[in-house]
Parts: C-alpha cells; sequence; structure tokens
C-alpha cells in the first residue's frame, strides 16, 4: 500500500514520547511559592556573596512590576508563579573523582536517554557538565580544559571562585530587566554552567551540557554564561530531553554568550523537552532568552533543532556591536500535535561591516502552530551592513499552521538586507521523482525533509548532528527512515 | 480639547441636518460607538508600530469648511489628467462641486453617495454593500459615523464603464486646519468593468486630515481597476482605509503612487469570497524631506484556487520613512493558493529609514506563499557604465530608479495614466530624461 501524508499524519498524531520516564532521585524542594524569602533562601543554600543576593533582589522586585508577555502566536494557560517550587536539587551532593560513584540510577537515566558518559568521554572527546535538575553533579574533562586555563563550571561555582569575572559580565547582555521571563530567571535561577576561554585560547574540545527537567512541580531556570576573551574560540553544545509529566513545567533560561574582540562563539541547542501528549495535554513552556554580544572581529553562531515543547517562545539573538561582527542563525523547528513554537532571532547591527546570516526551517503537522518571529536592524551608524535572511516552511496536513513575522528596520542606507520566505508543501512531483526511481513514498518523505533541513544539520557539530537528526526522525516517525 | 472629543460631541450634531433612515442611522451611532472605545490607534498596537498619529491628532481640526468655496477650473486644471476623456466626481473641501465634476446615470451610476443615501432608488444597492464590507476597526468607524458625502459608483450585471472615473479631493486651505472624511462605494456587480483614478489635493499649505474609507465590492468576473494618486503638500495627511469584497474569478488590482504628503497611511484589505479570483497589489513610493508612508496591506485568502500578487518599491531620500507591512493569510480551506508578496526599497540618504514586516499566516497546506524582501542601493557599477557613457551623476540615479519603479508602472493599463506618473516621477527626480514624454 502506498504510504501518503495522510497515513504520515495518523503516526505522527499517535506518536508518543519515547523518553518519558521518571528518575526517583531524592530531592530536595522548597516549599512552593515565590516571595523574596525564596530568592534569599535560594541565594543561602547556594552559598553566594551579598552582591549577588541583592543581584537577585533586584530582579525579583522588578519582576513584580512586570507584566506576562502576550504579544507572541502562542496560545496556553498562563503558569501560576506561585504554585511552582523554585529550587530543586538532588539531596547527596557528592563530588565524584570517576563516573563509578555516580549515583548508578542516574546513570541509568543518561543510558536510557542514549547519552552514555564513558561512551561520549571516549569516542567523542566531549566534556559534559550534566544538570540534572538544578545542580551539577559531574564535571569531566575538567583537568585538561584547566591547563589551558578555560574555565568550564556550574555557575554557582564560578560565583564562589571567579566572582571578579561573573560580576563583570553577568546581565551585561541580558539585564536582570530585560523581560518577564528573564527577570524571573535572574531573580531565581539555581544552577547552570559558566564558561570562560582566555585570550588566543582555541578551546580543544566541544562544551557541552544537558538540562533535564526531572522533580515534578519544579521550574527549571538555568542561567548559562560564555565569555569568549580576545582572539578565542569555542564551540558548546546544549541539548535536553524532559520525562513524561502531565503538569506543565516551566522552562526560563537564560543565555548570556560574549565573544571580545576576534572571538569566536559557536553555540548548538537540541531542544527535545516533553511536547505533551497526542491531545496537546502536559508539555513543558518553554521560554528562553538567549542573546549574545559580538566585539570587534567577533563571530556568534547560533544553531538550533528544536523538536521539543508543548510552548516555545525562543528567540537567540545576536547584538554586533564591534566592528566587522558576524551573527548566525541556523534553525529547525518542528512542531507536531498541539505544539506551539514561536522561536526566531534577532540581529542588532551597530558596528560598521557587521554581517548576520538567518536561515530558519519550519516544519508543521499535526494541529500545531510554528511561527518565525525575527528582527534585523541595521542601526544608523552601521555602514555598509549586510543581511541575508531566509524563512522556509513546511506544512503536513490542513490543521497545522506556519507563520512569518519578519521585521526589518534599516535606518543606514548603505545596508543591504534580503529577506525571502516560501511556505509549501512536500511537492507532489517530488514524490513522484523519487517512486520512480524505485523510493518509496515513505523513504522520499525522509528523504525530502532532511534535504529541507540540511542546510541547518550541516552547521551542527559533528556529535550533535547525528542526534538531531535522531530527534527529527523520532518527532517525524514513521516519514523518516 | 482634544481631537477625539471634539468628534465625539460634534457627533450629534453633524447628523441633524441628515435626511437618513432609521437603519443607517443605527449603522452611525453604532460606528461612534466603536471609535468612541477604541479611539486614535497608537504605536502600542502592532499594526501602527511604526506610524504616529500624534502629530496630527494633537492638532485643532475644524470638521466642516465654513465657507462656500470656490475655486476656478484653470487653477486645478493641472491635477487633472485632462488629456484623457474621464467621468469627473470632484468634491472641494468635502463638498460636491457640480461644475467641475461630470457624472452619469447611463447605465451605470456614477454620482454621489450622499444622494445614494438618502434617495430612496438607491436604498436597495447601500443596503446590500454600504459598511458591509469594512471591518469594525477605530479609524473605519469614525469615518462610517461622519460619512456623508463621497463618490458612489454602481455598475450594474455585465456592464461596462465606457470611460475611466476620476475621483478628486481638493482642499482650499480656507481652514487653516481641516479634517475631511470622504466615503467612497463602488459596487461592480458580474461581469461589470471599471477603472478609476483617485487624488487627493490640496490647494495650499494648510493642514488637512483626510480619513477617507472605500468600500469596493467585485461580483463574479468582475474587473477592478484603481489607482490613487498621492501626491499633496507637505502639510497633508491621509489615511485611506480601502476594503475589497471579491467573488468567484474577479480580479480587482490596486496601485497606490506615493509621491508626497506629510504621513500617508494605506490600509489596503483584499477579502477573497470567492475561488479563483486575482488580487493585485502595487505601490511605487518616492519621497523626501520629513515625509511618511506606510503601506498596511492584507491578503485574506478564504477560498481555494485563487492568486494574489504583491509588488511594493520605495525610494527614500533625505528623513524619510517607509513603512511596509504586508500581511497574506490564508485560511485551512484555501487551498491551491498561490500568493505572492515582494517589497523593495532604496535608502538615499543617511537619514532615511525603512521599516519592512512582511507577514505570512498559512493555515493550508497545498499553497505556494512566499515572500521577499530587500533593502539597498542603485548599483555603482551600473552607475558607472552611465558616466562612462556621459550620462551625468543625477541622470543616471534617476535613470536606475526609474527602471526600479518600472514593473510597477507597466501594469497601469490607462496609457494618459502612465505618461502622467512618469511625469511625476520625473518631477520628482529633477531630471529631463525623455522618459516623461
Amino acid at each position: 500500500m502506498a504510504y501518503t501524508e495522510d497515513d504520515l499524519e495518523k503516526e505522527l498524531a499517535t506518536k508518543e514520547y519515547k523518553y518519558g520516564f521518571y528518575t526517583d532521585i531524592e530531592s530536595e524542594t522548597f516549599p512552593i511559592g515565590l516571595n523574596e524569602d525564596i530568592v534569599r533562601a535560594i541565594s543561602l543554600k547556594k552559598e553566594e556573596p551579598e552582591w549577588m543576593t541583592n543581584w537577585r533582589l533586584e530582579a525579583f522586585r522588578h519582576w513584580q512590576t512586570m507584566e506576562e508577555p502576550e504579544w507572541a502566536n502562542v496560545h496556553y494557560e498562563k503558569p501560576n508563579f506561585q504554585s511552582i517550587s523554585y529550587y530543586s536539587a538532588p539531596s547527596k551532593k557528592p563530588k565524584f573523582d570517576s563516573l563509578d560513584e555516580v549515583d548508578p540510577e542516574l546513570l541509568d537515566t543518561f543510558k536510557r536517554l542514549g547519552i552514555s558518559i564513558d561512551e561520549q568521554k571516549k569516542l567523542a572527546g566531549v566534556a559534559v557538565d550534566i544538570v540534572m535538575d538544578s545542580v551539577s553533579v559531574a564535571t569531566t574533562f575538567k583537568k585538561t580544559l584547566a591547563e589551558k586555563g578555560i574555565i568550564f563550571c556550574p555557575i554557582s561555582e564560578a560565583i564562589k571562585e571567579h566572582p571578579e569575572l561573573v560580576k563583570k559580565y553577568l546581565g551585561t547582555v541580558v539585564p536582570q530587566k530585560d523581560n518577564f521571563y528573564a527577570a524571573l530567571n535572574s531573580a531565581v535561577f539555581s544552577d547552570g554552567s559558566f564558561c570562560y576561554i582566555p585570550k588566543g585560547v582555541k578551546c580543544p574540545m566541544e562544551l557541552s551540557t544537558y538540562f533535564r527537567i526531572n522533580q515534578a512541580n519544579t521550574g527549571q531556570f538555568e542561567r548559562t554564561l560564555v565569555v569568549a576573551d580576545a582572539g578565542s574560540y569555542v564551540s558548546y553544545l546544549e541539548g535536553c530531553t524532559a520525562p513524561s509529566r502531565d503538569e506543565n513545567q516551566l522552562h526560563a533560561a537564560v543565555v548570556e554568550l560574549i565573544a571580545l574582540d576576534d572571538a569566536e562563539i559557536k553555540y548548538s541547542t537540541v531542544q527535545n523537552w516533553y511536547p505533551g501528549n497526542a491531545e496537546g495535554k502536559g508539555g513543558v513552556y518553554n521560554f528562553v532568552t538567549k542573546r549574545g554580544l559580538c566585539e570587534k572581529n567577533a563571530k556568534i553562531s547560533w544553531t538550533q533543532v528544536e523538536t521539543g515543547s508543548a510552548v516555545t517562545w525562543k528567540y537567540p539573538s545576536c547584538v554586533l556591536k564591534g566592528d566587522n561582527s558576524i551573527g548566525e542563525f541556523y534553525s529547525i523547528a518542528v512542531t507536531n500535535n498541539f505544539q506551539q513554537a514561536d522561536t526566531g532571532t534577532k540581529m542588532i547591527h551597530l558596528g560598521k561591516n557587521t554581517k548576520s546570516t538567518i536561515i530558519s526551517k519550519g516544519i508543521s503537522a499535526g494541529n500545531s502552530q510554528n511561527s518565525y518571529r525575527g528582527l534585523v536592524q541595521i542601526n544608523n551608524r552601521a555602514e555598509n551592513a549586510r543581511n541575508f535572511s531566509q524563512c522556509d516552511s513546511l506544512l503536513m496536513g490542513n490543521k497545522c499552521g506556519a507563520h512569518t513575522f519578519p521585521y526589518i528596520e534599516a535606518k543606514n542606507k548603505s545596508a543591504k538586507i534580503e529577506h525571502e520566505a516560501t511556505t509549501s508543501k512536500i511537492g507532489e512531483d517530488q514524490i513522484f521523482y523519487c517512486n520512480q526511481r524505485g523510493i518509496d513514498t515513505e523513504k522520499a518523505i525522509a528523504l525530502i525533509v532532511n534535504g529541507f533541513s540540511k542546510e541547518v544539520l550541516n552547521k551542527l557539530p559533528m556529535e550533535f548532528a547525528v542526534e538531531a537528526q535522531k530527534l527529527l526522525e523520532i518527532s517525524l516517525e514513521g516519514s523518516v527512515g | 480639547m482634544n481631537l477625539k472629543d471634539k468628534l465625539l460631541s460634534s457627533y450629534l450634531t453633524s447628523q441633524e441636518h441628515l435626511d437618513l433612515d432609521n437603519s443607517l442611522h443605527d449603522i452611525k451611532d453604532e460606528a461612534i460607538k466603536v471609535f468612541e472605545e477604541k479611539g486614535f490607534p497608537s504605536k502600542k498596537q502592532e499594526d501602527w508600530k511604526y506610524t504616529s498619529l500624534n502629530s496630527i491628532i494633537k492638532q485643532d481640526f475644524s470638521l466642516v469648511s465654513k465657507q462656500e468655496d470656490t475655486i476656478e477650473f484653470k487653477d486645478v486644471k493641472k491635477y487633472f489628467i485632462h488629456d484623457l476623456d474621464t467621468y469627473k466626481i470632484v468634491f472641494i473641501d468635502g463638498v460636491y462641486s457640480s461644475y467641475l465634476s461630470e457624472t452619469t446615470h447611463d447605465g451605470v451610476d456614477v454620482c454621489l453617495l450622499s444622494a445614494a443615501l438618502t434617495k430612496p432608488r438607491y436604498k436597495a444597492v447601500i443596503d446590500v454593500y454600504f459598511n458591509k464590507i469594512a471591518p469594525q476597526d477605530s479609524l473605519t468607524s469614525l469615518n462610517t459615523a461622519f460619512a456623508k458625502e463621497g463618490a458612489y459608483i454602481y455598475v450594474p450585471k455585465g456592464k461596462a464603464v465606457n470611460k475611466p472615473i476620476q475621483i478628486l479631493h481638493f482642499s482650499t486651505g480656507n481652514e487653516a486646519n481641516l479634517m475631511l472624511q470622504p466615503r467612497n462605494l463602488i459596487v461592480a456587480e458580474e461581469n461589470a468593468e471599471v477603472q478609476i483614478i483617485e487624488r487627493h489635493q490640496s490647494l495650499n499649505g494648510n493642514a488637512v486630515f483626510t480619513n477617507s474609507v472605500t468600500e469596493i465590492y467585485a461580483g463574479k468576473r468582475a474587473m477592478v481597476d484603481y489607482y490613487k494618486i498621492q501626491n499633496d503638500k507637505e502639510n497633508a495627511s491621509l489615511i485611506d482605509n480601502t476594503h475589497i469584497d471579491q467573488q468567484d474569478s474577479s480580479e480587482v488590482s490596486v496601485h497606490t503612487f506615493s509621491f508626497g504628503g506629510k504621513l500617508t497611511r494605506n490600509n489596503l484589505n483584499f477579502y477573497q469570497n470567492g475561488e479563483h479570483n486575482n488580487s493585485i497589489l502595487k505601490g511605487v513610493t518616492i519621497i523626501e524631506d520629513k515625509q511618511h508612508v506606510d503601506h498596511n496591506t492584507l491578503v485574506h485568502h478564504k477560498q481555494p484556487n485563487c492568486e494574489s500578487h504583491q509588488d511594493y518599491k520605495g525610494i527614500f531620500d533625505d528623513n524619510a520613512t517607509g513603512v511596509f507591512n504586508g500581511k497574506v493569510v490564508v485560511d485551512s480551506i484555501a487551498q491551491k493558493i498561490n500568493a505572492y508578496q515582494s517589497n523593495n526599497n532604496i535608502l538615499v540618504s543617511d537619514k532615511a529609514s525603512i521599516n519592512s514586516k512582511p507577514q505570512l499566516e498559512i493555515f493550508a497546506d497545498d499553497v505556494r506563499c512566499s515572500h521577499g524582501c530587500t533593502i539597498g542601493q542603485l548599483d555603482e557599477d551600473a552607475l558607472f557604465y552611465m558616466r562612462a557613457r556621459g550620462i551625468g551623476v543625477k541622470e543616471g540615479r534617476a535613470l536606475l530608479m526609474y527602471a526600479f519603479a518600472n514593473n510597477v508602472l507597466e501594469s497601469v493599463k490607462i496609457p494618459q495614466l502612465k505618461a502622467r506618473i512618469t511625469k511625476l516621477i520625473a518631477n520628482k527626480l529633477e531630471v529631463n530624461l525623455g522618459f516623461d514624454v
């Protein structure tokens, strides 16, 4: 029987979340609700210095005056911020020297996720800073990195051990008061990663962290800060999976990247939070603020593969402050069932000869809504700024929607901006062409979707490309591979 | 007293002289309530993010011209396309000028809305079409509440208007600040055809604020060809709200030429309520000084097998700002849609700016929708090529700009109008290259 798009649609509708399980690790969880005492308690728990506590409180006080944004093209039941617990950490906090000491149950979790630490250590040469709920429990390859002067540690540790660096850079790209969720994150972030690459150092390995939301009813508020000093290079990977939960879980992370003169940061994400079941029940709310600052000749490149979450609200951005700096954004967003994604980027051109590239691929299936929202802004002093944007959407079935909201603002006459967008379905002639050559419809759809996303997949580091392809396959299971 | 309060308080008195039946009064009462609730749009609204009406609505405007205004034909002759035989509907400060006009009731109705709203013989048409196409947004509602005059064009089934129709709005400037709210209703029944040219012109530098609403109904296989010339003085502001209802196999095209005025906002909305429609939206904007032109377009594909083509070109000099906000919506039942949208801009000066927001909202899968947007400069190599052949910088640039705008001009179907617009562009670029014949 010929495999048609209708079949694909059916398969997509019934596909279950593969990674839905729950690890029972004794957690230490704060009472639910949010007030100044909770913020103080989090800070105390993390043994933070006073300046940090005040920084959090300032953010919290401002957050109370803010309103939840409603402009995004997503509809969801607003989280009740007083019914969430803001801190959850695995209760045993041993410092491990080797993997043997890690809680076997935890290791098993990672194995089921397909992220075997030892395998990665041996094969991929990846240093993994594993964040289980909110506290980092394992950090590998620290020595190799330390030799080069690279600091890669949980941000809570960085606050204690490298306060001068954290103080100097934290909140410089995403200020505490930037937006509703950034302010919330600034007040209550429990942990995250900190990375500093010294002058002229090329980080010898891909740095990576895996975030997981584990404890029921705990929001995950990660804070990542990556600083690449002059002339340095780092490639940073981030990947997520979350267990199946019926309550909507809130994830409000902040990622700040700072690329000083001539530095380059490559930040890749594979996001596969629990998207909710086929009826649209449950799933993670993913409200993330990611932004990078480029100084002279610096380059920041964001690559993301978004397949999970019930609601995604995410705009990895670049502020191209220095002359000749470069910003790039490559994205694949796949939505299925009742998922909603409103994602895109902002490229703010401030310096001369700045360049930016935006490639966004959206694939919507089922009853999902997929939006691209992007801003390209050329300020009046940004001579010879150059932007190229391309947003393509692929629709499967007529119950889903694809939307494009590009904002293009040019204030300099030497600016060159190109933007193009297309929306279409998989062409019958394309499938026919494959059929003719003996490729069945299922494989043909796989080929075409892969080809559609290739431009972005190619930008991922090797370690991630494999996993990303796997995720695409799972997300569109039945059609791909 | 701000403008909104003034409008609200003068609403009742403005209705006293009108001899309207109850259903129309109800429509107007409803409309003023909508305006009272919503007020003038502000920059906080997404659709008005880049255009502020503050500088206009803080001024005090007279809502009616108190004097009897007369102008001589020789003074305004240049604003007519006089080498073209047309029907003419001319308004001076919002009041119909019979001696400058040429209307008809011969097979088609080309006359006045005031007549249509009050005379029983038009009631059947008014009941079906008046205020039915326009959505109830604040500015359209404001116009509905005050609407009493404008063009009324009714083309019955199978008729074609034998010559184009010019609609001209002159403001004399006898009032220091005048607000005008013309309202046009154009109905083209099955297989009907009509061509319309519309222009707003102020005759001196006094401020005028026009909030115009045009409703166009295109029946099955009807053809409507509409041209808007916006080349007003530096103190004239225009908000043009045009709402178009298209039935099966109809074709409606709207060309907008924006060359002047202080603030121009075009809300151009196409609703495709039938299959096999074709909607064409084209525009050329060439502005300088502190002028501001905002094109806000919507093409709503509600039925399958339709097409839409949008092509907007803009050239911005000095401190001019341009906005393009184009939206294409495809409903889930509207399969086999071909929607194309293109917006190209050239910034000539460092202080000019352009904000472009081409949006797609697609709910159907078997469609081909694309949009493109560019912002760039004139090709230096092309300029060099011409200079090497003895063409001056200014002329060379003008040639390139003319070429840039040309594919919009090419689709103008009335040769005399095309010549006139070419001439306007040549004047605008201050060159004489012989292309403006």
